[in-house]
């Protein structure tokens, strides 16, 4: 086999996913602190100071905080090769982005430009350490399936949204004249189109049949979903910056459609699933799925400019707080109880009264997080219509769902550390 | 031809459906330990085509035996050996609660590793025993048919027929 070292134990130490995990809600937290504290006014466009500042929270500290937990988790496995020196990448990226999202929304807040120039940095630094890490490791595996493709798809997407995002950054700060024409609508379509969107129907082409027992995707969905959501992205910008706006609108369209031929078919795949129990799982996916499918839709109609100012923020309700962050969420159940037993039994072996992956949050905790969570995207989007009376009742509702989400994830970890702390008293020499 | 990756992964998507059949069972406790009973037999039979037949071809031709990929994958059997038992001890004990969290865990630890055994152990292992593949098949299909032999089940009841 010559040098092709593969390790299949492959899983980074504990601390290195957890800590990305357990920052993730506290941005949630943080976001609904900024609409509770300016209200109905953030809700009059996009473009509000208060209302970037919110947004950013979550895109950046809450979902791409998870995802950059996830990727150290599952590339090992997904790729077949671990990243190397995880303790040093999640050293790095963890604090970076951890700094750099608050830098960020403290810049729009504050409309401090040397916080921006901070921000980008610490942000530049975040996604060029995880990038690198990721692709490194699934080069070094020569991992060529099609969940190594799709991952390199949705890293190629972050890059593109990363560059974006600076020369929004340039602009604003430098008032630079840059030959990008509509920045402000092309970052966040590849942000959410691109990476957020590719990264998750990667990640749910195997884990919903491997998890959920359906069927698989069908192959035409699987083969070309990524390269053409990458392809409508592409066009839909040259479309933008040419001003050839009937190419443009095809191109949205197709965006569109491709999001919600993949939620519906997952929907379908989920109905024929056959494990029979209906778990918190599956409703997060449901209203994940379903609230994909409706921000496909209002993307497609805001990007022919007929929608209003206020009307575009829904996109970014449903697709950020409705779709996205429903799969993070629930995703996280599953996640973190599963790795906290695979650390435990490594540590322990079966040992009589370990707790199995149920064992670590009750299914009520988690269904009463849920039910927050579809509350506070309901008032949300109430609140798009009715600002005045509804913001700051969406933000509570937004808060405390935040609030329950981070403390059930404290709670899992923590009979973790109780198990594991005694584990390591017991036996003195393991350390 | 039949690759040993074709032939394994057969495996894991009748270990997925017997799986489900016993998770589905909970609550009905004698349709649960008869569930549990032919899924059992099942993955403990493709274990024992891994761990008598497969990595030991692997290790032999590639060297690669301690600390090496079919180590770690032995473990993970381990693993898997002990959360049959506490399912079959809570079907025993008409625990629900116990017996899906220790089915959930399963599937969870099973799901990963089947993947890495797909995309990286069988693949390696073709590629180790190079011509003695066809070999090696027939050496495990013996083993499904060692356990037809004792077992009644509808699975090896069309096995063996």
């Amino acid at each position: 086999m010559g040098p092709r070292q593969l390790d299949l134990a492959q899983a980074p130490p504990i601390s290195v996913p957890l800590r990305f995990f357990l920052t993730a809600p506290l941005f949630a937290i943080a976001a609904a602190g900024v609409v509770a504290f300016h209200g109905g006014a953030m809700f009059a466009s996009r473009f509000m100071p208060a209302t970037l500042a919110a947004t950013h929270l979550l895109a950046l500290g809450c979902l791409s905080m998870t995802m950059a937990g996830a990727l150290m988790q599952i590339v090992p496995v997904l790729a077949g090769a671990p990243i190397a020196r995880p303790r040093m990448i999640a050293g790095i990226v963890h604090p970076a982005l951890t700094l750099g999202s608050l830098m960020l929304a403290a810049a729009f807040l504050a409309g401090a430009e040397r916080l921006f120039v901070a921000a980008a940095v610490l942000l530049g630094v975040a996604f060029a350490v995880l990038i690198a890490a990721v692709v490194h490791a699934m080069l070094r595996a020569r991992a060529k399936d099609r969940t190594a493709r799709a991952l390199h798809l949705a890293m190629a997407a972050l890059g593109v949204t990363v560059v974006l995002g600076a020369g929004l950054g340039l602009r604003r700060v430098f008032g630079a004249a840059l030959p990008i024409a509509s920045l402000a609508d092309l970052h966040p379509a590849w942000a959410l189109f691109g990476w957020v969107g590719l990264l998750i129907a990667a990640v749910a082409e195997r884990v919903v049949p491997m998890f959920q027992l359906t069927p698989a995707y069908p192959s035409w969905l699987v083969r070309r979903f990524g390269f053409a959501v990458l392809g409508g992205l592409l066009v839909w910008t040259v479309a933008r910056q040419a001003a050839v706006p009937l190419i443009g609108d095809i191109a949205a369209g197709a965006l569109a459609m491709l999001y919600v031929a993949f939620a519906l078919v997952t929907l379908r795949l989920q109905r024929r699933r056959r494990r029979r129990r209906i778990d918190v799982n599956v409703l997060f996916w449901r209203l994940g799925m379903v609230l994909a499918i409706a921000a496909a839709l209002a993307f497609a109609t805001a990007a022919t400019g007929v929608l209003p100012a206020r009307a575009v923020l829904v996109v970014g309700v449903l697709a950020i707080v409705g779709a996205a962050l429903s799969l993070v969420n629930g995703m996280l159940y599953r996640i973190v109880p599963f790795i906290a037993w695979f650390h435990l039994y490594t540590l322990a072996g079966a040992s009589p009264g370990m707790p199995n992956v149920k064992d670590y949050l009750t299914e009520s905790r988690q269904r009463a997080q849920f039910a927050l969570h579809a509350a506070a995207v309901v008032l949300l989007v109430a609140a798009l219509v009715l600002p005045d009376v509804a913001a700051r009742i969406a933000a509570l509702a937004f808060m405390t769902s935040a609030l329950a989400w981070q403390a059930n994830l404290v709670a899992i970890v923590r009979v973790y550390r109780q198990r594991a702390r005694a584990l390591a008293s017991a036996q003195p020499a393991q350390g | 031809m039949t690759t040993i990756g074709d032939f394994m992964l057969g495996g894991h998507a009748a270990c997925d459906d017997l799986f489900a059949q016993a998770e589905n069972a909970a609550g009905d406790w004698p349709r649960a330990e008869g569930a549990l009973g032919v899924f059992r037999d099942t993955l403990l039979e493709h274990i024992a085509m891994e761990e008598e037949v497969l990595f030991p071809a692997f290790e032999d031709e590639s060297g690669a035996a301690q600390g090496g990929p079919s180590e770690t994958m032995r473990a993970e059997h381990q693993q898997m050996r002990a959360l049959l038992e506490q399912m079959a001890d809570a079907a025993r004990a008409h625990d629900e609660r116990r017996y899906l969290g220790a089915a959930d865990t399963l599937l969870m630890l099973m799901q990963q590793h089947n993947m890495k055994e797909e995309s990286m152990m069988y693949p390696m292992i073709e590629a180790a025993a190079g011509t003695r593949a066809d070999e090696l098949i027939a050496q495990c299909r013996a083993i499904e048919l060692r356990s037809a032999g004792t077992c009644t089940c509808s699975r090896h009841g069309a096995a063996t027929a």
